[in-house]
């Protein structure tokens, strides 16, 4: 995971639920298509203007509704930076981190943050500035056992690198 | 501790938990649908492993089946293909809804702890089991390995006591209770309920209440298990089991107590699930379609007192009124006590049961500024259509009442 990431803010409010972020109407459309309507209820302009590093940053409650590992997948696909909330429902801030979608919580970032503000950020330090207003925010570390899940790439790439890992050491000791 | 710290306590092999403490706990039922699958057998398979307790897991189709477009019909296909070659004999396939058939089906026990990949997992709570959501990803890590972390959850105690006026239901308490936490009232939480209203619940009212606390964030609901569940379950076969009961002094972060005899019939308005009102203040809002449905509100309690507003009067014209039982053992019940004449007679659309217009997939997807009332749980923005569509949520009584009058309506002025 690159240390310092810069993008532009995308500023939604609390309780953005996996409908708005995937509708699902959109559920038939292969994942590239879906990505074209996501959060579309919210702000249609948002698929279609969105870039790579971009930075979502919400209210409370981020995720909450169903349980669809899609939506954080759709976000993902569209190389949203990182998604940064007051708050998460619990089951997209574990789908997230289990397919390696960065997110941080931040309880003053959608205070200070303004659409298409630029804001870097480093996951592991949990450092995010919102370069437009030269203004610090503040955020929560991730804890270290989901940070590492995160920086391979979510949980099965975590797995297969354990396994690598373990199958070098082996290798070198010349085998069990 | 409560209930929920037993459960987990129990499965992590404590002796005892705290709130905020990860554990790792054995997983005793594992739930996926066509829709989850999918998205992680590629996963599954890349481990070269087997399933760690076939007998556990319970894979169901029921989303959108039969299926309405080719999306749909090959996530159904994929799922039979890895049914069959992993041998998995508990799989249902249009019989019903997952959460339905779980406790249909035997699966539910008090003190299980049951994981699905689907947030109305949560529904089980209503057995005194702690039942609760994961995505595909996770889905796949349970099949292999029979365990997942947990974060034991803050608990929060409702409290519901007195007496339910007549046309008041658990449905009518969730979105009471919607009303006083939020949408993200209890991000994390578990919310156990208890109280004399509670007690004198049905099951499907139970099973109500806890399937849509997810809705307020909830990690799972819980209720403790009683004469009425033993005897439901004894009635499937269903033995075994154990029973957890909180202790006397334990720790609740908080504690809401609710008003069984003062609570009127409720509706959730667009688009939020905690816009939630009296029915009767809600007056003048013309509806295009009904629906009498789902996980949360298409069970036989829900079918027969939405039947008793058919019996004299049809169908308001302007409306179209859409019925899916839960499952088949509820949809032949139904028939066999006349409602689904009943329904038809009045004019209704009766489907198989399946998932149906609640997620917007198919059977009752919803146009540009339709108004729908509907049993289900869900009610934001683009849920079962278009962006512009409305969604009040109620329970069958005032779904059947508005059907009936062509305008949301209280029941109790309609019967």
């Amino acid at each position: 995971m690159k240390k310092e990431l810069r993008g532009r803010a995308w500023i939604f409010g609390d309780n953005v639920d996996t409908d708005c972020i995937t509708p699902g109407k959109y559920e038939n459309l292969p994942l590239p298509t879906l990505c074209q309507h996501c959060l579309e209820p919210l702000d249609a302009a948002f698929a279609r203007e969105v870039a790579g590093g971009d930075v979502i940053i919400a209210g409370e409650n981020f995720g909450c509704g169903s349980a669809r590992e899609i939506a954080p997948r759709a976000l993902k696909e569209l190389k949203v930076g990182v998604v940064v909330a007051k708050s998460f429902a619990r089951t997209f801030f574990r789908n997230a981190i289990a397919i390696g979608l960065p997110l941080l919580v931040s309880r003053d970032a959608a205070e200070k943050c303004r659409p298409k503000d630029v804001v870097t950020f480093d996951i592991c330090s949990a450092r995010i500035t919102n370069m437009t207003a030269n203004t610090v925010l503040s955020a929560e570390p991730i804890p270290r056992e989901l940070y590492l899940v995160l920086s391979s790439g979510g949980l099965f790439p975590s797995l297969k690198k354990k396994r690598a890992k373990l199958q070098g050491t082996v290798g070198r000791k010349g085998g069990i | 501790m409560n209930i929920t710290e037993k459960i987990l306590a129990r499965a992590a092999g404590k002796k005892r938990v705290e709130p905020g403490e990860i554990v790792q706990a054995r997983v005793d039922r594992a739930l996926f649908h066509e829709k989850a699958g999918p998205g992680f057998f590629e996963n599954f398979e890349s481990l070269n492993t087997p399933i760690w307790d076939k007998d556990k897991v319970v894979v169901v189709a029921d989303h959108a089946i039969p299926p309405s477009n080719v999306y749909s019909a090959n996530c159904i296909l994929e799922t039979r293909a890895f049914v069959r070659k992993h041998d998995l004999k508990n799989f249902f396939m249009g019989k019903g809804i997952c959460h339905q058939l779980m406790a249909e089906e035997g699966f539910v026990k008090p003190g299980l702890v049951i994981v699905g990949a689907d947030s109305h997992t949560v529904t089980q709570g209503a057995f005194g089991a702690f039942a609760t959501a994961v995505g595909s990803t996770e889905m796949a890590w349970i099949l292999a390995k029979g365990s997942l972390w947990f974060r034991v959850p803050e608990a929060y105690h409702i409290l519901v006591d007195g007496r339910l006026k007549e046309m008041v239901f658990g449905k009518d308490i969730i979105l009471r209770v919607f009303g006083m936490l939020g949408m993200d009232g209890a991000t994390y939480r578990t919310l156990e309920f208890a109280g004399s209203a509670i007690n004198e619940l049905s099951i499907d009212g139970r099973m109500a209440i806890c399937n849509m606390v997810v809705d307020a964030g909830a990690k799972n609901g819980i209720i403790e298990p009683d004469a009425k569940t033993h005897e439901f379950l004894e009635s499937l076969g269903v033995a075994g089991g154990e029973a957890f009961r909180s202790d006397t002094g334990a720790h609740y972060a908080k504690t809401f107590c609710l008003d069984a005899s003062r609570l009127e019939p409720q509706v959730a308005c667009p688009d939020s699930m905690d816009n939630v009102k009296n029915v009767r203040e809600v007056e003048n809002v013309k509806i295009d379609q009904a629906f009498i449905g789902t996980c949360t509100g298409g069970r036989l309690e829900d079918l027969r007192y939405a039947a008793m507003f058919f019996r004299k009067q049809p169908v308001h014209p302007d409306v179209m009124l859409v019925v899916t039982p839960a499952s088949n053992r509820i949809y032949k019940q139904a028939i066999t006590e006349g409602l689904i004449k009943t329904f038809i007679d009045a004019g209704a659309m009766v489907t198989n049961p399946n998932c149906g217009a609640c997620g917007g997939g198919g059977m009752g997807v919803l146009g540009e500024n339709e108004v729908c009332i509907s049993t289900a749980s869900r009610n934001t923005k683009g849920r079962m259509g278009h962006v512009s569509a409305q969604i009040y949520l109620g329970s069958a009584a005032t779904v059947a009442a508005s059907a009936v009058a062509g305008q949301v309506a209280d029941p109790r002025e309609i019967l």
